[in-house]
């Protein structure tokens, strides 16, 4: 009776697991970015893995009724079998590769961001996400968190020529205009942090005394929630930002209504004098 | 098709590489499954745990000088008198050790002291340098070289402090067997200090 | 010095107890040794299970439990994670199968270095008080996560990073010294101690994943031990190994320049061979259980070691799968992607083997057949979702989700424990002469196993629509569909129910070590030395005469001709007898 309940609870697991994939019940927040491939590769992995689940278990499942112990019954004296060893590692070396042919080629592309990209600059501290854009010059003026005043807590050079038309929005939002490829260049003031949007797939961390990089286009307009996915003390799960996503003269408008490291510090002394 | 192995009898036994002998019993220092004393080979292994500890130290070492702000710190001279001191602390082991094969109850006994206050003096040697870095205005946060510096002066020296621990059980039952396992763990430190300190000095 | 025949001599056996002290507390008896492991380490796992509770109840009923604030939260997280992986895990599976089998199943009178051996657990013991002590310090225990990643584990902002992350740190310490001298014994002992005819290939699977795993952790603690040592100098010395320069709060820290992944390097070289630490034992112990109880030899032994010794060689080559969106070097992710899955090979060569094993058995459903079982079915499935993980870009989506929660806990959590739970069954009988009670020991296994499975495996899909992990709170989470937070509540009722079944497993266990049935000597008719030995085992375990000599594999079951369906390592063979050397017994 013990070895039919083991081999029906075996057979109730895998229908439970096959249904709340197929089902899709809990799945994926709907894709904002240009990483469909790897949703893709995540239906990919379910088959591959799924046909050894289920395998697998449907074998146990077998074999702890159809042997379960008799009297009078001896089990099968069965020691070794190369062949059958062998062809069962053929079999998942086949699974491997076939599961990361994909991945590498697909990672290949998340690490190197294309041409056309736009930069901006997230910079993180406990509990709260900022961004800076590089302005009309497209280029962000030099930033030391030696230089960190409660007034300029990106630490910015206010003199240099190419921070004179940087945005920095302190706190947010993150704007983005729609269809356009953005490198993320991320700074911490503090501690460990990691720049996650769940509809935009991909995630980074963010470490002090480094500058980390990602990149992603953005597929959709619309409001998204960046959220911290590296525990960052106390406050972790607060470090909820904003993230808009426009269409791009919209985005151009806001932006030029933001207003520039010059505005904000006033004209370099260079530039007075 | 599963090939099925059928043997019957008392020959069922399905065994690869039998060699019919394995251990046995026997004092520790008679050779076990291995040829050479049991409790050598523990100190062995134990050798080669302290040699992964100085390597991962070794490599961050290497990491953290990688990066940008690192700067060297000075080396106090007397680190070479206390290396000198080390050796023969070592130099004192080896004597003991040679003696002890002779039978000579002498020649291990001067072997064993000497070797063993040689040993205290590098660590006090290594205390006053630290004391003359300390007054040079390095201190253990003063600079990631100077940090690491008392650190693996530090972890080295309590290896050695554990090391006289042991020497204080042989100095009152000296036998052939614990008075080698003595001096080949004096030999391995001298050499661990051997690499740390060529280490600071090229950096 | 031992108490046996004279004329056999042999010294690696410790003193022979003459009081209740050295009997039950200095004892240097590997059998007392491991029993005290066993003991401290079910109480801290007991301990660890109490904070997943605190955990769950938050999570699940968000808000509702004033006494579970922010810092409670993240210090519960942290201590369930470091107590579960290092104090319960690592120290039940290598403490205790270590020091009960390895001298029972090879034959040998005692550890090595019975004295040194009793001293690692003593300063495991001190390891735990100190671990327990930063629960009533000040500002309490650390709650940077159990990964302990700097700076924000030592620096304000982080619950407990004035005292509790010093006595976490200073209890790490303890606790790689006091293994160490206990790896030192296991590895020694199964080099120099096995009996005559114990060839390393006629080693049970169980001494092999044991020793192997001493291997790896001899090879891999280092690594934490220089990490943490280094973290405390950061700490209490101003020192800035793993500090660059920081403004927290508007405050500049007195740090300069050091490099938060290094420390996340020399963690991970530790952290992945860890997990092998932990599930290469457990595998020996599921593949000793599986044979005897499905009476049928483990099939392809040859490979089964062979596949032990590769995931071992493997382990110190995939750390940095744990950090593919650290901000480390991308490149890195196409080499440790290849090595990572290359793992999977010798995983389901022994899963395969296992399986094979079962097939035509006669496979009897103990309590200890059945958590074996339970260890296939999660093992399988955390090593499957380990696919998804490891293949690099996969992470990306992935990585700091619950999806990575339920993973490991599947493939080491509770594989692991699901493996010492059925040890426990299994050895009961060889430690006290009793059995521990079937009805009982099958209601835990059926509550455990179902239960853990309805906590874990929703917890994947919670994971796949992006809940990160770590967060107190999730209701400020748009994205997060209603349904998952009916999901959490049904996930924490079902982990109370689980926990609840080890009360239950606790009962038993206290209650049958005094009014167990007897067992007699071999209850399970297993082929093994261990139980050739007198049950219990005395002193020096094999009394007065000489260790058992051994002439076969230990995996002779249901040989075809034999009358009864196992034969005993130390039964000669016909070309033995003949021979006419049959001694040894």
């Amino acid at each position: 009776m013990q070895a039919l309940a083991v081999a029906l609870t075996l057979v109730a697991m895998i229908v439970a697991t096959i249904f709340l994939t197929v089902a899709k019940v809990w799945w994926f927040a709907p894709l904002a970015s240009n990483w469909g491939s790897l949703d893709t590769l995540i239906v990919i992995t379910f088959a591959v893995t799924g046909l050894a689940l289920v395998g697998v278990n449907l074998f146990i499942a077998y074999s702890v009724y159809y042997h379960r112990a008799q009297k009078g019954r001896k089990a099968l004296f069965f020691v070794d079998n190369p062949r059958l060893e062998w062809g069962l590692i053929a079999a998942t070396t086949v699974g491997i590769v076939v599961l990361l042919g994909p991945g590498l080629y697909y990672y290949a592309q998340l690490i190197r961001p294309p041409q056309n990209h736009m930069v901006v600059e997230v910079l993180t501290q406990q509990w709260l996400w900022s961004y800076r854009y590089p302005g009309k010059d497209g280029i962000l003026g030099p930033a030391s968190i030696k230089r960190f005043t409660p007034a300029n807590q990106f630490g910015l050079d206010t003199q240099a020529q190419a921070s004179q038309d940087d945005v920095p929005v302190l706190g947010g939002p993150l704007t983005l205009p729609v269809g356009q490829p953005v490198l993320l260049r991320m700074r911490s003031n503090d501690v460990l942090h990691s720049f996650y949007v769940p509809q935009f797939r991909v995630k980074w961390d963010i470490v002090p005394g480094m500058v980390t990089e990602l990149w992603f286009t953005p597929t959709k307009t619309g409001e998204f929630q960046v959220i911290c996915a590296e525990l960052c003390g106390v406050g972790h799960y607060s470090m909820v930002g904003k993230v808009v996503v426009m269409e791009p003269q919209a985005f151009q408008k806001w932006l030029s209504e933001r207003p520039t490291v010059a505005q904000i510090f006033g004209p370099s002394p260079k530039a007075q004098r | 098709m599963p090939q099925v192995e059928e043997r019957g009898g008392l020959g069922g036994t399905r065994d690869r590489g039998g060699r019919g002998s394995g251990g046995g019993g026997g004092d520790p220092g008679a050779p076990g499954a291995f040829p050479l004393p049991t409790a050598k080979l523990g100190a062995w292994i134990l050798l080669g745990v302290v040699t992964v500890i100085f390597s991962a130290l070794v490599s961050a070492y290497l990491v953290r000088m990688g990066l940008p702000d690192w700067k060297s710190s000075p080396k106090p001279g007397l680190l070479c008198f206390n290396t000198a001191v080390l050796a023969c602390s070592s130099l004192f082991f080896q004597r003991a050790a040679w003696a002890a094969r002779k039978g000579e109850a002498r020649g291990v006994r001067t072997g064993v002291r000497l070797g063993g206050v040689l040993g205290v003096l590098f660590i006090l040697g290594q205390l006053l340098a630290w004391g003359q870095l300390q007054s040079l205005g390095f201190r253990v946060s003063s600079n990631p070289s100077s940090s690491f510096f008392y650190l693996i002066t530090a972890l080295h020296g309590l290896h050695l402090a554990g090391g006289l621990v042991a020497w204080a059980v042989v100095s009152a039952r000296p036998t052939p067997l614990r008075i080698e396992l003595c001096t080949l763990y004096w030999h391995f430190l001298l050499a661990v200090w051997a690499v740390l300190y060529g280490l600071l000095l090229l950096t | 010095m031992a108490h046996h025949s004279p004329g056999y001599h042999d010294h690696y056996v410790g003193p022979e107890p003459r009081s209740w002290w050295t009997r039950y507390v200095f004892c240097q008896d590997h059998k007392v040794i491991g029993i005290q492991y066993a003991l401290t380490a079910l109480f801290v796992g007991a301990v660890g299970m109490v904070l997943s509770w605190g955990m769950r109840l938050q999570l699940g009923f968000p808000g509702q439990f004033s006494f579970i604030d922010p810092s409670r939260y993240y210090q519960a997280v942290t201590q369930h994670g470091m107590i579960m992986v290092i104090y319960l895990l690592t120290a039940f599976l290598l403490g205790t199968f270590g020091n009960l089998l390895i001298p029972l199943m090879l034959g040998a009178r005692d550890m090595a270095f019975p004295f040194v051996n009793m001293l690692s657990y003593w300063v495991y013991l001190l390891s735990v008080l100190v671990l327990l002590a930063s629960f009533f310090v000040p500002g309490g225990p650390t709650g940077g996560g159990w990964t302990l990643y700097p700076p924000q584990t030592v620096l304000k902002g982080t619950p407990g990073s004035d005292l509790g992350i010093v006595l976490m740190l200073v209890s790490l310490i303890l606790f790689i010294i006091g293994f160490t001298m206990g790896g030192l014994n296991y590895v020694t002992t199964v080099l120099q101690l096995r009996t005559k005819g114990m060839t390393l290939m006629r080693m049970p699977l169980a001494v092999w994943g044991i020793f192997v795993a001493t291997i790896l952790a001899l090879l891999a603690f280092p690594a934490l031990f220089v990490g943490c040592v280094m973290m405390l100098l950061d700490r209490l010395a101003g020192s800035s190994f793993f500090i660059p320069t920081i403004v927290q709060f508007g405050q500049l820290q007195p740090h300069e320049g050091g490099s938060p992944l290094l420390f996340q390097h020399l963690f991970w070289y530790f952290g992945h061979p860890e997990v092998y630490i932990v599930i290469l034992p457990a595998m020996g112990v599921i593949s000793e259980i599986i044979a005897v109880h499905a009476r049928k030899p483990i099939f392809g032994y040859p490979m089964m070691v062979l596949s032990i010794l590769v995931i071992g060689a493997l382990s110190f080559v995939v750390w940095a799968h744990h950090m593919y969106t650290s901000g480390m070097n991308p490149y890195f992710g196409f080499l440790f992607a290849v090595t990572t899955l290359i793992v999977a090979i010798p995983s389901a060569v022994k899963v395969f083997n296992w399986v094979l094993t079962l097939w035509r058995g006669n496979i009897h459903l103990t309590t200890p057949m059945l958590f074996a079982i339970g260890f296939l079915n999660t093992f399988l499935i955390g090593g499957l979702t380990g696919l998804f993980l490891g293949n690099v870009v996969l992470d990306f989506p992935l990585q700091d989700t619950y999806f990575v929660v339920a993973h490991f806990h599947m493939v080491m959590g509770v594989a692991a424990i699901v493996a010492i739970f059925a040890g426990i069954y299994h050895w009961f009988p060889k430690v006290t002469g009793r059995m521990m009670n079937e009805t009982q020991g099958k209601i835990h296994f059926w509550v455990t196993f179902v239960g853990t499975y309805a906590i874990f495996l929703p917890m994947h899909y919670i994971g796949l629509t992006g809940v990160p992990r770590r967060y107190y709170d999730f209701n400020n989470l748009q994205f997060v569909p209603e349904s998952v937070h009916s999901l959490e509540r049904f996930v924490t009722v079902v982990a109370l129910i689980v926990g609840a079944a080890q009360l239950l497993f606790a009962y038993n266990l206290v209650h049958s070590i005094f009014w167990g049935k007897r067992s007699g000597q071999n209850p399970w008719q297993a082929a093994t030395l261990e139980w050739v030995a007198p049950t219990p085992a005395p002193h020096g375990n094999w009394g007065a005469v000489p260790p058992p000599v051994v002439y076969r594999w230990p995996y002779d079951y249901s040989v075809p001709g034999e009358a009864e369906d196992f034969i005993p390592q130390n039964r000669p063979t016909l070309q033995a007898q003949s021979a006419g050397g049959g001694g040894g017994e």
